[in-house]
């Protein structure tokens, strides 16, 4: 018995249960269950977050954690810690874009740490912080996996590569 | 047994089983190996990286140090903890852990018996070599028992893997990544789980403390006292923290057979009761017009000893189970000295039906630590979280192991384990259980066969009830009754059909023991059908319900608050109205105990006296007393003593507690536990009909089982408070919703106001109205008919 080989289930009340979200984020939702053995819902909690944050506009609140806990039958203080381990969930409102700058090795031997400064100063805007009129969030990342291509960014789902400050103005520049 | 392998550590050998980690095996060995995360109860971390050590294997070495908590032993491992590598990494591991630590160990509770401080002192460097920043990380509040540090916190996880693990209820958790990293509820709440207090003993830093015992002592000022339990039937080892006259905190002992290494927050914090307002500190007598006065102890026990003598044989007794065994044995030989029959501790009981069949030497039925071997378990009328803490983790052990876990309740439990739960009004109990025999094929005699020929088993209850059965052949069945089944009006026929069902399984038939002593009373002969010794009594006195129904001249009361530890208080009280004298042992002085009593003798409560309880597992456990009694208190045996010598009583004359425990001991030679009924139960028709009347449910919540815990103040921060809480769909029909106030009626016992509040787990049928609770002490039976009326 140890709290990572056995799962711990919080059994959530059916009717609570069947109204959570909309009926399109819970057949998203258990399209991930699926892939995992019926006592192990829990394991669904990264997508689950994933969709949930974009259902709400790019960022997660206690109650969204709350829900996906009460979802996956999990305690919500497991939600809450994947939710804050990882970069890619935003507990705060965010801007309509996110801006992510690599901040990993690769990247900031090609360039990235000028990105970044580049960002701050053009933009008025700290990492982890949205520019003032809400058109992006202005994240430091970790490694984002295309190192062959430094320095990397990546606004939404979108992957920039080999990207000067110039060419990220123009990018930027496109977005609505 | 499994093959033993043979690995050498520091140069000695040791013995161990394949599998098993390094430092289990050191620590066996008594070889001291540095750790933090490691705790033999909890999955292993190996997260602190204080434990690495040199191994290798078959000559050749490990390729670099490997945690001693996580590496698993091979035949001819040969491991080195204090190779100049492994003390180098090791110091290097503290040098890091130190780094964000704060070095106020001056101001910090943990000083003095802090892992860190020690290990510091071991492995650390006089100078910090570390000049940037350190983290300082915001506490929360995690309530009125945990005092938090968070900067002290070093990250080991124990306090996390503990809510997973043993309290099966995740309250912590580590949240952030990196520096951020952060050990807490992220939301914040109080934690709410009853054996919460054990993370305070697990944090291996000052990150964790005690709040009640905040900077009232340093560890060196302390001296440490065994002690036991008072509340549950486990009778859990204490370390009792004293200085100079005050017991400053409470720590578990370890006992692997009893209470492993944790102890329950009630049995942790309790003693903060013994410092309450309210304490009584010297004889009081009732004067003209009701108002106390303060009188010499010789004075009071001669009035006392001549209100009793005449009485005579017109005396009633009720002493609380949670007495010592002394107090009970010597109470008992004074009533029966005097020639009068009528003492009971079964405070609780209504129905007293049963008493000819009773067991002969109740008990759990297996040994605590069995519990959690069992494969089938059935759990009758019993709240046991709330109960028995400590024995819930062991349910729980044997649940998680594969076990099966059937509950008879009368409301639906908050469990922290799979169970199946079957929960139904209290008439409805019986059928339950009937229903359960009937799957067992069994047809009953007596009342039993109406009530199983009347009933249609479902489909899960045929499956608990083969699985029970599987359970029964290979010995691992168990039966338990619990509190709400002693307080149910039909106790007798739940008995029975427990038996019966137990007859089909071959499970065996377990007790709970409603407070620290209630099986003690059997020993000691603190029941009207019992005389020391457990020996049955030829002509069984009057029950705690029948002395109060047939008034008795003179009444002693010992160590009980009329209106929060009886089945009907308002009965009690009536009852007790009647007598011409009450003569009141007592700890505190109470409303309801002032109301009714005409003397008040001051008694040693919890750690204030020596003497014994006996737990759900007959141990007979002796302590002694740690700190002296308030003011004029004087332990209980002491005033038995010379109350019997007053009342001219043969053989009064004690020098120590140890002496009435030998006397009682040599009448309890031939004592065996048996639970077996000794007649027939299941003659009599149920006193509860199908019909559809409304009853109450008189649970004891966790902190209102006695006086002492009614009165510790961080445990009554959160407890809970009087409402009556409703099935929603009862309510609806009732026109009641949450919040509305409503008057709840019992007959004679009558309350104006409580709030409602809407439970799904509570049935139809039934209102949860709590008993212990301010308010409660103005109603009725625990468990029986009321009616609620909206105000």
């Amino acid at each position: 018995m140890s709290l990572k080989s056995t799962p711990q289930t919080l059994p959530t009340d059916p009717a609570v249960r069947e109204n959570l979200f909309n009926p399109e984020i819970r057949a998203a939702i258990d399209r991930h269950i699926a892939k995992y053995p019926p006592e192990w819902k829990q394991s669904a909690v990264m997508p689950a977050l994933t969709l949930v944050q974009e259902w709400n506009g790019g960022w997660l609140t206690i109650e969204l954690m709350n829900e996906v806990a009460a979802y996956l039958e999990m305690p919500p203080i497991a939600v809450y810690e994947v939710a804050s381990f990882y970069g890619m969930y935003d507990l705060k409102p965010t801007g309509r874009h996110k801006v992510c700058v690599c901040n990993s090795i690769s990247c900031l031997l090609n360039g990235s740490e000028a990105l970044i400064e580049h960002v701050k100063k053009r933009y008025q805007v700290a990492p982890g912080e949205t520019t003032a009129d809400g058109k992006f969030t202005f994240k430091e990342v970790e490694c984002l996996g295309a190192c062959r291509h430094a320095p990397v960014v990546l606004i939404d789902k979108t992957y920039g590569e080999n990207l000067t400050p110039e060419a990220l103005d123009r990018w930027i520049e496109e977005l609505d | 047994m499994t093959q033993k392998v043979k690995i050498e550590i520091d140069g000695r050998t040791c013995e161990a089983t394949p599998g098993e980690m390094i430092i289990a095996v050191a620590d066996r060995a008594g070889i001291p190996i540095p750790r933090f995360c490691y705790h033999k109860k909890l999955s292993i971390a190996a997260n602190c990286r204080m434990c690495l050590v040199e191994a290798e294997q078959g000559g050749r070495p490990f390729p670099k140090l490997v945690p001693a908590c996580a590496t698993p032993v091979m035949e001819g491992m040969r491991v080195q903890t204090r190779s100049a590598l492994a003390r180098e990494a090791q110091q290097s591991t503290l040098e890091f852990l130190l780094i964000n630590h704060p070095l106020d160990c001056p101001i910090c509770d943990q000083g003095g018996e802090c892992e860190l401080q020690d290990l510091t002192l071991r492995y650390g460097k006089d100078k910090s070599r570390y000049a940037e920043a350190k983290r300082v990380v915001k506490d929360e509040n995690l309530g009125p028992l945990i005092a938090t540090e968070m900067t002290r916190c070093i990250h080991c996880t124990r306090c996390v893997r503990f809510g997973a693990e043993i309290a099966g209820l995740r309250e912590l958790g580590a949240t952030g990544r990196g520096d951020h990293m952060r050990i807490g509820t992220y939301v914040e709440q109080t934690l709410g789980h009853e054996l919460s207090g054990n993370i305070i003993d697990l944090c291996p830093v000052g990150a964790l403390t005690a709040k009640p015992s905040r900077f009232r002592a340093r560890p060196w000022e302390l001296i440490q006292v065994d002690g036991i339990a008072p509340h549950d039937g486990l009778g859990s080892h204490l370390h009792l923290h004293v200085r100079g006259r005050q017991l400053v905190r409470v720590h578990p002992r370890a006992q692997e057979a009893i209470n492993e290494t944790w102890i329950s927050d009630r049995d942790r914090f309790s003693y903060t009761g013994l410092s309450a307002p309210d304490r009584l500190g010297e004889p009081m007598i009732k004067r003209e017009g009701g108002c106390w006065q303060a009188l010499e102890w010789q004075g009071a026990l001669q009035i006392a000893a001549e209100r009793i003598r005449e009485a005579g044989s017109e005396l009633g007794a009720l002493i609380a189970p949670n007495a010592t065994l002394e107090e009970m044995y010597l109470l008992q030989r004074l009533v029966r000295g005097l020639g009068a029959q009528a003492i009971d501790s079964r405070l609780r009981q209504q129905d007293f039906r049963g008493d000819a069949a009773d067991a002969s030497l109740p008990w759990l039925g297996v040994s605590i630590a069995k519990v959690e071997e069992q494969e089938g378990i059935l759990l009758i009328g019993s709240d046991i979280r709330q109960e028995q803490p400590l024995l819930a983790h062991r349910v729980r052990k044997a649940a998680l192991a594969g076990g099966l876990v059937a509950t008879v309740n009368p409301y639906r439990l908050d469990l922290t384990f799979p169970a199946i739960q079957f929960t139904a009004s209290p008439s409805g109990m019986l059928r339950e259980l009937a229903a359960l025999a009937k799957a067992l094929r069994k047809r009953g005699s007596g009342t039993l066969r109406t009530l199983i020929s009347e009933v249609k088993p479902t489909a899960q209850q045929v499956e608990v009830a083969e699985q029970l059965k599987q359970a029964g052949k290979r010995y691992r069945g168990l039966i338990l009754l619990g509190a709400l089944a002693t307080a149910h009006p039909d106790y007798s026929l739940l008995r029975a059909l427990a038996h019966l069902i137990a007859d089909a399984t071959r499970a065996k038939v377990g007790f709970l023991p409603a407070a620290a002593n209630s099986f003690g009373a059997y020993l000691a002969g603190a029941l009207p059908h019992r005389l020391p010794g457990a020996r049955p009594a030829e002509t069984p006195g009057l029950s705690a319900e029948a002395m109060l129904n047939k008034p008795r001249k003179v009444y002693l009361l010992w160590g009980l608050e009329p209106g929060f530890d009886l089945a009907d208080p308002a009965k009690a009280v009536q009852g007790l109205d009647r007598a011409d004298f009450v003569i009141a042992c007592t700890g505190y002085r109470s409303p309801a105990l002032e109301r009714v009593a005409d003397l008040l003798l001051p008694i040693a409560l919890f750690a204030e006296t020596s003497g014994t309880l006996v737990n759900a597992q007959l141990d007979w456990q002796s302590f002694r007393g740690a700190i002296p009694p308030p003011v004029e208190a004087r332990p209980g045996w002491k005033v038995l003593r010379v109350l019997g010598n007053l009342l001219e009583l043969e053989g009064f004359d004690y020098r120590s507690s140890e002496e009435v425990l030998e006397e009682l001991r040599k009448q309890c030679a031939h004592a065996k536990p048996n639970n077996d009924p000794r007649g027939d139960l299941k003659k009599l028709p149920p006193r509860l009909s199908n019909g559809d009347r409304l009853y109450r449910i008189g649970n004891v919540p966790i902190y209102a089982l006695d006086a002492l815990v009614r009165r510790a103040e961080p445990l009554q921060a959160n407890a809970e408070f009087l409402q009556v809480s409703l099935n929603p769909d009862q309510a609806a029909e009732m026109g009641l919703g949450a919040g509305d106030q409503v008057e709840i009626d019992q007959g004679e016992g009558k309350l104006a106001k409580a709030p409602v509040r809407l439970d799904p787990r509570i049935p139809r049928g039934c209102a949860r109205i709590p008993a212990g609770l301010s308010g409660s002490e103005q109603l009725g039976p625990q468990i029986g008919p009321v009616s609620l009326e909206k105000r």
